[in-house]
């Protein structure tokens, strides 16, 4: 009997020295370190009170004022998610219900996917080539519509630079939504829609009472995943511009990481103060939608 | 009759119009990735003049070899460097992850939800919330800069999403052959090792995937534990190539193609599997 007792604590030993080691105890000295001044004394919330009268994390004066960013970080991040997040629910819906009924879409779907599949790092220097000046894609499209005189590099002016890495951003990341979306769409079983036939229904009207409904958890899913990327963001915004020009694609994971790892002298107070807010959203969004899925 | 004509036209012109808003969806998805390949094989100044011009089209591979010997980052060093750290950084999580698993979906014992479920939400603990004392630590056992930190690391943090989804897999695997090979007298290291992992194959495939590919993207660990440049892995590699103000884009996109083909093969070789994970949430934030 005390055999059988020890098993488990065998089992899990490696596990929990692991994670104790390199995340939990981390972490609390994390919270711990947000606390202390650069001479390493206690001063309390200080170092979060900073942040917000620091231009490059709190700016709403900017967006008030209807000029152009920086925002400050904690504004971008959550700008990220108002434009990003609907745009890349709706064109994963889109294209999981689109490319069911087109020949070729497992091919299709499969090369969306790759956003997904390649490093951040790569997927960053597409980003910035394809809004290249005179080697990108997007120019190309705008001279040839007649637009030519707007050709710049989008990721090196404070004006675009932010709006472009979103959109960007909705290019990479649409995969996840599209094949959450398409698992989600197999498991609807065929029968309502029949059902809905029989009973008169049109196609969208079916779509919008059967198919919506039923892809909630899918949704659930995506939406999690979605806004703890968005606020996680880090390879795409350094590799194209470290979060500049003048700080206009500056967002939280930069400027901790700039705090923290470059800036001289290194300030891990303020830099573990932007973290520990960060851990602070990411964990309220997951446990919301951990008890949204429950409720359901 | 008539009826039927007008119907079955109906529903051709909504299959047409799928097909071409699908495909054309689909084009704008793919074009970048045709355009840094077509770059990667073209001189700097046609790039310049559009990588769909072809009034001039001087294939050439420079831009591969200039990436394969960069002076410093070369992708000779650095693919290698990130194989040796991803291939052990994909396989010691996952057993030590399976081992785990089984106690959570095998055994009881005091605690043990409240220590599952505190396992599970670590899974969202963002990268730059540990990474100060990390820093710390491996500065002070001498393990900065040194590819056994960043592997322990990388390790550390698969666990929470690899446990969850591994006890969910044991969960539903029979138990009655467990209990057969205990009564038998077989060890439970055993049974572990020969009973269960065997029938684990399939969710250990999509970790596989998952991991090989997550570990050998990531930038943010590598950037803050290793330094040297001989030790640079892929993304560090490709992070240098990228100059401040002149970009060389045969150098950049050739070494992005290189640094995209690993993760890509595993994904075509792996495709059900990872998206299976992906689809069972098994995501990392």
């Amino acid at each position: 009997m005390r055999r059988r007792r020890l098993v488990p604590l065998l089992f899990l030993t490696p596990a929990l020295l692991l994670l104790v080691i390199f995340v939990l105890f981390p972490v609390v000295n994390t919270v711990y370190l947000s606390l202390l001044n650069q001479e390493g004394e206690f001063t309390g919330l200080s170092n979060y009170a900073e942040l917000f009268g620091r231009e490059n994390f709190w700016n709403p004066q900017y967006l008030l004022e209807g000029k152009p960013p920086p925002y400050g970080a904690l504004i971008h991040n959550g700008v990220w998610i108002l434009i990003h997040l609907p745009l890349s629910l709706f064109f994963g819906l889109l294209l999981a219900v689109l490319l069911r009924e087109v020949k070729g879409g497992a091919i299709i779907k499969s090369a969306i996917f790759l956003g997904m599949v390649i490093p951040l790092i790569v997927g960053g220097m597409l980003l910035r080539f394809i809004y290249d000046e005179r080697a990108g894609i997007v120019n190309a499209f705008l001279r040839l519509v007649g637009l030519g005189d707007l050709a710049i590099t989008w990721t090196a002016f404070p004006q675009t630079v932010l709006f472009a890495l979103i959109l960007g951003t909705v290019w990479i990341w649409t995969g996840f939504a599209m094949i959450v979306y398409s698992a989600g769409l197999e498991g609807i079983p065929v029968e309502l829609f029949e059902a809905a036939k029989i009973d008169g229904a049109s196609r969208w009207q079916a779509f919008r009472h059967i198919t919506i409904p039923m892809l909630r958890p899918s949704t659930i899913i995506v939406v999690t995943m979605t806004i703890l990327w968005e606020l996680k963001i880090f390879d795409m915004v350094w590799i194209v511009q470290q979060g500049g020009p003048g700080g206009a694609s500056m967002v939280m994971a930069v400027l901790m990481y700039l705090e923290a790892f470059l800036y001289i002298p290194s300030n891990f107070g303020t830099a573990s103060a932007i973290a520990t807010l960060l851990t602070v959203m990411t964990f309220g969004f997951a446990a919301y939608m951990v008890y949204l899925m429950v409720k359901s | 009759m008539k009826h039927m004509v007008a119907r079955l036209k109906k529903v051709k012109r909504f299959t047409i119009l799928t097909h071409v808003l699908g495909w054309a969806v689909s084009l704008i998805w793919i074009i970048p990735f045709l355009g840094i390949f077509m770059a990667s094989i073209r001189p700097l100044p046609e790039i310049l003049n559009g990588w769909w011009n072809f009034e001039t089209f001087n294939p050439t591979l420079r831009g591969y070899i200039d990436a394969w010997n960069h002076p410093t980052a070369p992708l000779s060093g650095a693919l290698l460097n990130s194989l040796i750290v991803t291939i052990p950084a994909t396989f010691i999580p996952i057993f030590i992850a399976a081992l785990g698993a089984y106690a959570f979906a095998r055994f009881r014992f005091p605690t043990r939800d409240l220590l599952f479920f505190a396992i599970v939400l670590l899974q969202t603990i963002p990268q730059q919330m540990v990474i100060i004392p990390i820093f710390n630590l491996v500065i002070r056992v001498g393990l900065w800069n040194n590819y056994i930190g960043l592997i322990l690391v990388h390790t550390a943090f698969a666990l929470p999403w690899q446990i969850l989804f591994l006890r969910n897999f044991f969960s539903t695997l029979p138990v009655e052959v467990e209990e057969a090979a205990l009564i038998d007298g077989a060890s439970y290291f055993k049974i572990f090792y020969k009973i269960v992992l065997p029938l684990t194959l399939p969710a250990l495939a999509s970790l596989t995937a998952l991991q090989f590919v997550w570990v050998w993207n990531d930038f943010f660990f590598a950037l803050v534990l290793i330094s040297s440049p001989e030790l640079r892995v892929t993304t560090q590699a490709i992070a240098v190539m990228k100059g401040r103000l002149f970009i060389d884009w045969p150098v950049i996109t050739a070494a992005s193609i290189i640094g995209m083909i690993m993760p890509i093969a595993i994904y075509v070789a792996l495709q059900r599997y990872y998206v299976r994970g992906i689809v069972a949430g098994a995501v990392k934030g």
